[in-house]
């Protein structure tokens, strides 16, 4: 008996040389059938970081997230989360990891406070002299505003309510990696708030990393300290929302008038160019506009484009704006 | 110093997931015994099969003066300790599985196990729950039922803790293979045909024999033998198959269900679990909207 534990032991070495990188994925391709949903995806998360994977409905956002979570096999690539394979990642690994799932009815007849606290016993087992698990229910009830709901039912809560409890649910077991897949799809704009706020005290507490996928830029700008762009099943953008949209500003689009008639030009240097237009025609220029894109219009005109099904070329126009 | 501790941590999850599970159970076992609905669904069957044996009361067992009422009861009994660890487990699992209980289960360390010994003590204590609610009256309204000796109730014991255990895997595999709760249909058809044909309503001798050999494959007439031989008086053997309560074959037949669901249900449950993730129950939840709506 004792031997047969003994050659088990090794699996605790499964834990990596504690390295920067809570998230590898090189080359990740997926596909069903004949259709490629990923077509060599990669990208490193740092510790702490927050990572918004960022795309159009469709654009493999959900299928790379389950593959991260373990829950899905891929076709081909290498991946590692907390340096280990998903597909191999054992019971000690899915304790590092918080997955936030998007409730629906499940546990309706348990008090938040009881449910909180049963999840948190299949964490104690895994608290170590840096993390001790799982987190101290009242605080974390606290942590995510439901003190004041903590003995209600599970199936009295609010939508929001509901989404919040779904979240600490995630951290019970003060997760190393959080994982969130569209966590704010049909909130209203007061619940979406308060959501954001909550994910950014998480980063803050002890500094989680967190993944998580988005439709929406403005979503994305608010909490990522990164955004992928993931589009037609490949990164397509990568950098954090600052260095996104000054990419995006080096081209404006300047309207003018001369004669009645109306002129439009896009430019990278939109100064010169007016300086220019002045230079030549001087008082003949009425009704001058200069318009730097915004990273949300060239998002938003991308997202129109890729979803009329122009996807391949709208894809290469976003490149091309991006670079 | 790390190879020891670190060894007799490895079994140490698995062991409060376990005693995590037993708690889930009990807590939910508190929910549905404090919750009207639930409560009216134990009452409802004790009541229907008490208001059958009322209007039963003046048949008596063919050949016998023994009351008709009276043997079926112990059947009954048999029948339903199947219908609740076949109907109620298929049941359960389907709908956890529709609603995501079984993917929060699959998000954390060692949940599943939780999760499966949580359900097993749920559904093994409703079920005993409303065995006590028809047993209780019965043996209180019933004539000719005799439950006094020991060895009587040591029969019952084993009969109902075997039959569990040949039913609930079993339920489970059908949980696990049908999808959508409200396809259940297809479980709960044949097993109305399967308890027509087990005995239980009526004496299985006087059936054709080849319908008495296919009632003879399946749990059901199993436990209601069983639950007969407990609780009738021995004279009463006369009128089974072999004139005799054939406790030998009652154990075999109920323990090669019991080796076959036990072998089976693993097998199927972590290939459903396998399957499961965010996506898929996204989708069944839009389906489940769309019905509604």
């Amino acid at each position: 008996m004792t031997v047969v534990r003994q050659l088990r032991a090794p699996e605790a070495v499964t834990e990596p040389p504690d390295d920067l990188a809570a998230i590898e994925v090189r080359d990740l391709r997926m596909r069903y059938g004949t259709n490629d949903v990923l077509k060599g995806v990669s990208f490193t998360a740092k510790r702490g970081e927050v990572l918004a994977l960022l795309g159009p409905n469709g654009a493999g956002k959900t299928t790379t997230i389950e593959i991260l979570e373990g829950f899905r096999m891929r076709s081909a690539g290498d991946v590692r989360v907390l340096g280990v394979d998903p597909a191999q990642g054992d019971e000690r690994w899915r304790a590092r990891l918080g997955v936030v799932l998007q409730s629906w009815r499940d546990h309706g007849k348990w008090q938040v406070r009881e449910l909180l606290a049963h999840f948190g016993l299949y964490y104690t087992a895994y608290s170590t002299p840096q993390i001790s698990r799982p987190w101290d229910v009242d605080d974390l009830i606290d942590a995510v505003g439901l003190t004041p709901h903590a003995a209600k039912r599970v199936g009295q809560l609010s939508g929001g309510q509901r989404r919040r409890l779904d979240v600490a649910i995630g951290i019970v077991g003060r997760p190393e990696l959080l994982f969130l897949d569209e966590p704010t799809a049909g909130f209203d704009p007061e619940a979406r708030r308060e959501f954001h706020d909550l994910v950014h005290r998480l980063s803050d507490i002890d500094d989680t990393t967190i993944l998580l996928t988005t439709h929406d830029l403005d979503e994305a700008e608010k909490l990522a300290s990164r955004i992928l762009i993931l589009a037609g099943g490949e990164i397509v953008a990568d950098g954090s929302p600052d260095q996104l949209s000054r990419r995006v500003a080096a081209d404006a689009e300047v309207r003018w008038s001369r004669d009645g008639d109306r002129f439009v030009h896009s430019t990278s240097d939109a100064t010169a160019f007016v300086r220019q237009l002045f230079q030549q025609y001087g008082e003949e220029i009425a009704d001058l506009e200069v318009r730097r894109a915004s990273l949300e219009d060239t998002y938003m005109a991308f997202v129109r484009e890729y979803e009329s099904g122009r996807g391949a070329s709208a894809l290469r126009a976003f490149e091309e704006v991006t670079k | 110093m790390s190879v020891v501790p670190t060894a007799l941590s490895l079994g140490r999850p698995a062991m409060r997931a376990a005693r995590a599970g037993l708690a889930r159970g009990r807590i939910e076992l508190r929910q549905t015994f404090t919750n009207a609905q639930d409560l009216w669904n134990y009452l409802l069957p004790a009541v229907l099969l008490l208001v059958v044996l009322f209007f039963m009361r003046n048949a008596t067992v063919p050949g016998t003066s023994f009351s008709l009422g009276s043997r079926t009861m112990p059947s009954a009994l048999g029948m339903n300790i199947a219908f609740g660890g076949l109907v109620t487990m298929a049941m359960a699992l389907s709908v956890d599985r529709e609603d995501g209980t079984l993917l929060r289960a699959k998000a954390i360390p060692n949940g599943m196990v939780g999760y499966l010994i949580g359900k097993i003590t749920l559904v093994a204590g409703m079920g005993l729950f409303s065995f006590a609610m028809q047993l209780i009256p019965g043996l209180l309204l019933l004539d000719g039922l005799s439950l006094s000796g020991t060895s009587n109730w040591l029969t019952l014991i084993w009969v109902v803790l075997l039959g569990m255990v040949a039913t609930m895997p079993i339920g489970a595999i059908f949980g696990s293979l049908v999808t959508n709760p409200r396809n259940m249909g297809m479980v709960m058809l044949p097993l109305m045909a399967l308890i027509a044909t087990s005995g239980i309503f009526y004496p299985i001798t006087n059936f054709p024999v080849w319908l008495q050999w296919i009632a003879q494959v399946f749990p059901i007439y199993w436990l209601g033998l069983g639950m007969r031989s407990a609780m009738l008086p021995d004279d009463l053997a006369a009128v089974e198959i072999g004139e005799s309560w054939r406790h030998l074959e009652t154990v075999g037949v109920l323990g090669v269900w019991a080796i076959i669901g036990l072998v089976i249900a693993p097998i199927v449950l972590r290939r459903m679990a396998r399957r499961e993730s965010g996506s898929r129950m996204a989708e069944r939840r839009e389906k489940a909207m769309q019905r509604i709506n």
